[in-house]
């Protein structure tokens, strides 16, 4: 058998840190960047005695989250605690939920291979962060920073539905993109924000019976998913070729190695002696949670995707990078309100806007160009006012330093002559100057068409309407 | 129900806790007899009584999301046996 002859079969693990102002069981700042244990305090530090008390909020991102994917908002779930021993596990436990989760049975749309795909999602799940270590082999200690400990988590988890590196790793992007929409998290992947475990099998195509899997850690960022699914697919199809087993176990990515490595042997196996929380009843939710969350969700990527579609009649890949972002959809929109040739425009977005997005890198809330000003510029290039080349210099401006268009063309003097009459005196003067040239060309030699054009462009400084200047010389010149 | 001498050594490391051969024994004794214990309950008939996993189940109780004051740094490691800076120092962690 060889490599082709498998087929992988994957599922993802999230965990997502949740937008609240304070922690899920104590009113600790979730602040990112304070100096080591400044947000702590007796119940997030496991001091004995103390007791949690639910952050309302992290329940209804739970539920707005759940309720994007589909599942089926479970009314009542349970608190559990995960029993492990970790220096940045203070209280020696994780509360967590594990047979009954708030959110079962959803499912998220990729693009996959051959069209659109329903991923299952099995559950989405409520639980608290642990803190951070950071090792240093040379003294021999690890230090621990408790401010993350208690941070609220959504780890949602798919079912094994996905059947490759690159699906595993657009479904990433399209839960990413959902969940910054929905503004339960950030989206920052480097940052550790939204972090990715990924459940991994090969089996022989055509079989039905699930291969052993093997859990992949430290997956920050879709190239290293990807990259690390890869390795793992690779190194399994190996192992079962040279008529081994895959081992039951968790593996280590490591970026600069190129490999995946196995994290804990299996004498140590997960035995985490799960049991129902004392500290915390059950959750029951009352209706009017529920329902307000579902007042309160927004249109969702793949409808809006569509929406830009229809709507704005553009192509498929356009719509998407628009869309994969709320407030550059949002922008995009303000624009158009005032400027009719959507692809025009939206090809403006994907090249210039994101160009100077990308080499100065900008939240769109805190765009310096009013919508107004963007269509404004557009109608100018359109209405032969300016070339296109200058529109991209003015756009650049406008970017730097937020000023309307009709400002800029006048101070750098970019206005385009389209004036028949002054650009036809030039036309004239540069015919008159080369009369050899003309010559050639009317015996046939059409290259030097350009050289004319050239010469007036020269002339007038790159400001003469290009198509006026075209249109002339071809009068004058004749044939 | 006894619990083999495998089975405290299993629980023991899952907990960190580094047994004599000793205290293996009477542990596997003492766990030993909690167990029977529970055992003895099973005898009772609570097919007609819901089960209970927690005992303070009067309504459910919420924060609203607002963040507040933490502990003072210097608190917050006053029990810590060794630091650097402000972070909790603990031996190398192996992975």
């Amino acid at each position: 058998m060889s490599a082709s002859d498998f087929q992988p079969v994957i599922g993802l693990e999230v965990h997502a840190q949740l937008l609240t102002r304070s922690k899920i069981f104590c009113s600790c700042s979730t602040e990112f960047g304070a100096p080591p244990n400044h947000h702590t305090c007796p119940v997030c530090l496991g001091l004995p005695g103390v007791l949690p008390v639910l952050n309302r909020r992290v329940v209804e991102m739970a539920v707005l989250t759940g309720l994007a994917l589909g599942c089926e908002i479970q009314r009542r779930s349970v608190w559990s605690r995960k029993n492990y021993f970790y220096p940045d596990l203070p209280k020696g436990y994780q509360i967590t939920q594990y047979d009954q989760p708030i959110c079962e049975q959803g499912r998220l749309l990729i693009d996959g291979e051959g069209g659109e795909r329903a991923i299952r999602i099995r559950r989405v799940h409520m639980e608290e962060d642990a803190g951070k270590s950071v090792h240093d082999p040379v003294r021999g200690i690890s230090l621990v920073d408790l401010n993350r400990a208690g941070v609220p988590l959504l780890e949602i988890v798919s079912e094994p539905d996905l059947r490759s590196p690159e699906e595993a790793a657009e479904y990433m992007r399209s839960l990413r993109d959902l969940l910054v929409y929905l503004g339960v998290n950030d989206g920052n992947l480097e940052e550790g924000s939204l972090r990715c475990d990924a459940n991994v099998s090969v089996m022989p195509k055509g079989s039905a019976q699930l291969g052993t899997r093997t859990e992949l850690k430290n997956l920050n960022s879709y190239r290293f998913l990807q990259k690390a699914i890869e390795l793992e697919i690779a190194r399994q199809v190996l192992v079962l070729e040279s008529g081994g087993k895959v081992e039951q176990e968790t593996r280590l990515f490591d970026a600069e190695r190129g490999e995946t490595r196995s994290m804990r042997s299996k004498e140590e196996a997960h035995d985490y002696r799960y049991f129902p929380e004392p500290d915390l009843p059950p959750l029951v939710l009352d209706e009017g949670l529920v329902e307000a969350q579902a007042k309160a969700l927004p249109e969702l990527p793949r409808a809006k995707l569509e929406r830009f579609r229809t709507q704005y009649g553009l192509p498929a890949y356009d719509a998407k990078l628009l869309t994969s972002e709320r407030p550059l959809a949002d922008y995009f929109e303000a624009v158009a309100a005032g400027y009719r040739d959507y692809k025009k425009l939206s090809n403006w977005f994907l090249g210039e806007l994101l160009r100077l997005l990308k080499e100065q890198p900008t939240p769109i809330a805190a765009l310096k160009i009013g919508p107004g000003h963007f269509a404004a510029l557009l109608s100018s290039v359109d209405r032969g006012e300016i070339s296109a080349g200058a529109g991209k210099e003015v756009l650049a401006e406008m970017f730097r330093t937020g000023a309307a268009p009709q400002t800029v063309i006048a101070e750098r003097g970019l206005a385009q002559v389209s004036d028949q009459s002054a650009i036809e005196a030039l036309v004239d003067e540069v015919l008159a100057k080369n009369p050899s040239e003309a010559e050639k060309y009317r015996a046939g030699k059409r290259q030097v068409f350009g050289f004319f054009v050239g010469q007036v462009m020269k002339a007038m400084k790159g400001k003469a309407n290009p198509q006026v200047v075209n249109e002339l010389l071809r009068k004058k010149l004749g044939g | 129900m006894r619990l083999t001498l495998e089975q405290v050594r299993h629980v023991a490391g899952l907990a960190r806790l580094k047994l004599g051969p000793e205290e293996e024994q009477r542990y596997q004794q003492q766990l030993s007899a909690i167990l029977e214990a529970m055992e003895k309950l099973r005898e009772l008939d609570t097919e007609s009584v819901e089960p209970t996993s927690h005992s303070t189940l009067s309504g459910f109780l919420w924060r609203e999301d607002l963040s507040r004051q933490s502990l003072e740094v210097e608190k917050a490691l006053a029990n810590a046996p060794e630091k650097v800076g402000t972070a909790f120092s603990v031996p190398k962690i192996i992975e």
